[in-house]
């Protein structure tokens, strides 16, 4: 829209040119490319679930770009935000995890990996990895944290809640505290995405979920809303 | 004594508010919130002119943000009865903005005792919205039948106008239009033509984050108006394996009060009810 007044001055006649100074123009070196991750740990699984839509803007890029990665046998790691920072992160993790094999002799643990992730974004606390993180796994018993749940990414807000009532027993009385059983995890899981996807554009295309027990990691695909 | 703090509205810009917005925003800021956004449809509208008529088309999603705020809404909008207009951008502009249309299309043509024409539709809008310089965020696809024909036009938040046989706005528009340039023809038959919007509805539905839910279709010709309310729902609800109800006594109840009323008989009537 063309402001009248920028060009023409009080007499009518067209301004002359001017130099205003510098002109600030910015470039911005992340982006969001949606994507929502979960995690849900029982007495003897763990589980990471994520939606498989990679957008930016009002697009979509793909619908079949998942962000759960398995690292070991007993850990994987959702990560959702930024995909450029994403792929970045999680080469920088597996090399890690090789390196530790090469020097130690023997796998990383859950708990170790989650440590050393948390030295990884702090070493670059002043230009962030733009990326969600969530660790689910089983520790060196084949035990995972019993009853613990977290949700990350864009519709996590949609889905914390519901996770703390369900698993978590939250804002309830006289309800029977039963524990967290895997098919009753994968059931919530399933049920949980196919909510947020109604109601969070970032969120649709399909839902892919990793069970991890003593057995290993199994993989599940469970279609959503593709609108 | 005359009421002088009511002026007859003058040709021009109206921005009497424009001080008083100012002075709300600044004064949100420094206790640190922001104002509301104006919640925008993200939407993907067509229409296109076919053999007996115009066909227009909506999807029915209206979102928050990123966030889907209503799943099945209406934005096909009555103008008079054989001119509609489906409305993209902000959600409440859209609405008042045909409403006040409707109502002076009415009058108007009471005034000149003909049919209302699209042309003069499309005329009061634009004026209006120029007016505005662009405040009123709302994009709207008029069409409709009158004396001179079947009439398709798109109007622009800022005020300009485009004619044509077919088009599509919104943030799904990109998607439609590729749907109409591959398959358009002039003088199309009904069924075709409805095939051809309803395609190219999904495409937006599908391709743009925006849009979603269902079609809405309307279909307008000389002799009848259809109005297809979810003519076509390409995407279904998941089916949730859990039930999630509570029990009564879930909730915890802190205090109780019990207040009676007494109530004394006025009066009885007994009214029989049509059912069928």
């Amino acid at each position: 829209m063309m402001i009248s007044s920028r060009v023409f001055g009080d007499n009518g006649k067209v301004k002359e040119y001017h130099y205003t100074g510098p002109v600030e123009h910015k470039f911005s070196p992340y982006a969001f490319n949606g994507g929502t991750v979960l995690a849900v740990a029982g007495e003897d699984f763990a589980l990471v679930a994520s939606d498989t839509r990679l957008s930016e803007g009002y697009s979509i890029h793909s619908r079949d770009s998942p962000k759960c990665y398995k690292l070991t046998d007993t850990t994987v790691i959702g990560c959702s935000g930024f995909h450029g920072d994403c792929l970045t992160l999680t080469k920088i993790i597996e090399a890690r995890l090789k390196m530790y094999k090469h020097s130690n002799n023997k796998n990383m643990t859950s708990g170790a990996i989650a440590a050393m992730l948390s030295t990884i974004l702090y070493g670059k606390r002043f230009f962030p990895y733009y990326v969600y993180n969530i660790i689910g796994g089983l520790d060196e018993e084949g035990r995972g944290a019993r009853d613990t749940y977290k949700a990350g990414g864009s519709a996590s807000a949609m889905l914390q809640p519901l996770l703390d009532n369900q698993i978590g027993f939250k804002n309830m009385e006289n309800v029977e505290q039963v524990p967290l059983t895997l098919e009753k995890a994968v059931q919530l899981v399933k049920d949980v995405f196919i909510s947020a996807a109604e109601r969070d554009v970032y969120t649709g295309d399909a839902l892919k979920i990793c069970i991890i027990t003593k057995e290993g990691v199994r993989e599940e695909i469970v279609p959503l809303r593709k609108d | 004594m005359l009421n002088t703090s009511t002026k007859t509205p003058t040709g021009g810009f109206s921005f009497e508010n424009t001080r008083r917005n100012a002075v709300l925003e600044a004064n949100l800021s420094e206790k640190g919130y922001s104002a509301p956004n104006a919640r925008k449809t993200g939407t993907t509208i067509a229409g296109l002119i076919f053999k007996d008529g115009v066909i227009l088309g909506a999807d029915t999603r209206a979102t928050d943000d990123m966030v889907v705020a209503d799943k099945n809404c209406m934005k096909i909008h009555y103008i008079a009865p054989k001119i509609y207009c489906c409305g993209a951008g902000v959600a409440a502009d859209a609405e008042v903005t045909t409403q006040m249309m409707s109502s002076n299309v009415e009058l108007h043509s009471l005034s000149t005792g003909r049919p209302p024409l699209v042309a003069m539709v499309t005329r009061q809008l634009k004026q209006m919205l120029f007016r505005y310089q662009g405040q009123i965020g709302s994009s709207l696809i008029v069409g409709g039948v009158d004396v001179n024909g079947p009439q398709l036009y798109s109007i622009y938040p800022h005020g300009s106008y485009d004619k044509l046989p077919f088009l599509t706005m919104g943030s799904g528009a990109a998607s439609a239009i590729s749907v109409f340039e591959d398959r358009y023809k002039l003088n199309m038959e009904l069924e075709e033509a409805k095939q051809l919007v309803r395609d190219a509805i999904t495409a937006g539905i599908f391709c743009d984050l925006g849009s979603g839910s269902n079609v809405d279709l309307c279909v307008i010709t000389e002799k009848t108006v259809d109005y297809l309310r979810a003519y076509d729902q390409p995407v279904q609800k998941g089916l949730r394996e859990g039930t999630y109800r509570y029990k009564p006594g879930t909730t915890a109840v802190l205090t109780k009060t019990v207040t009676p009323l007494t109530l004394d008989v006025v009066d009885e009537s007994v009214q029989v009810m049509d059912t069928e």
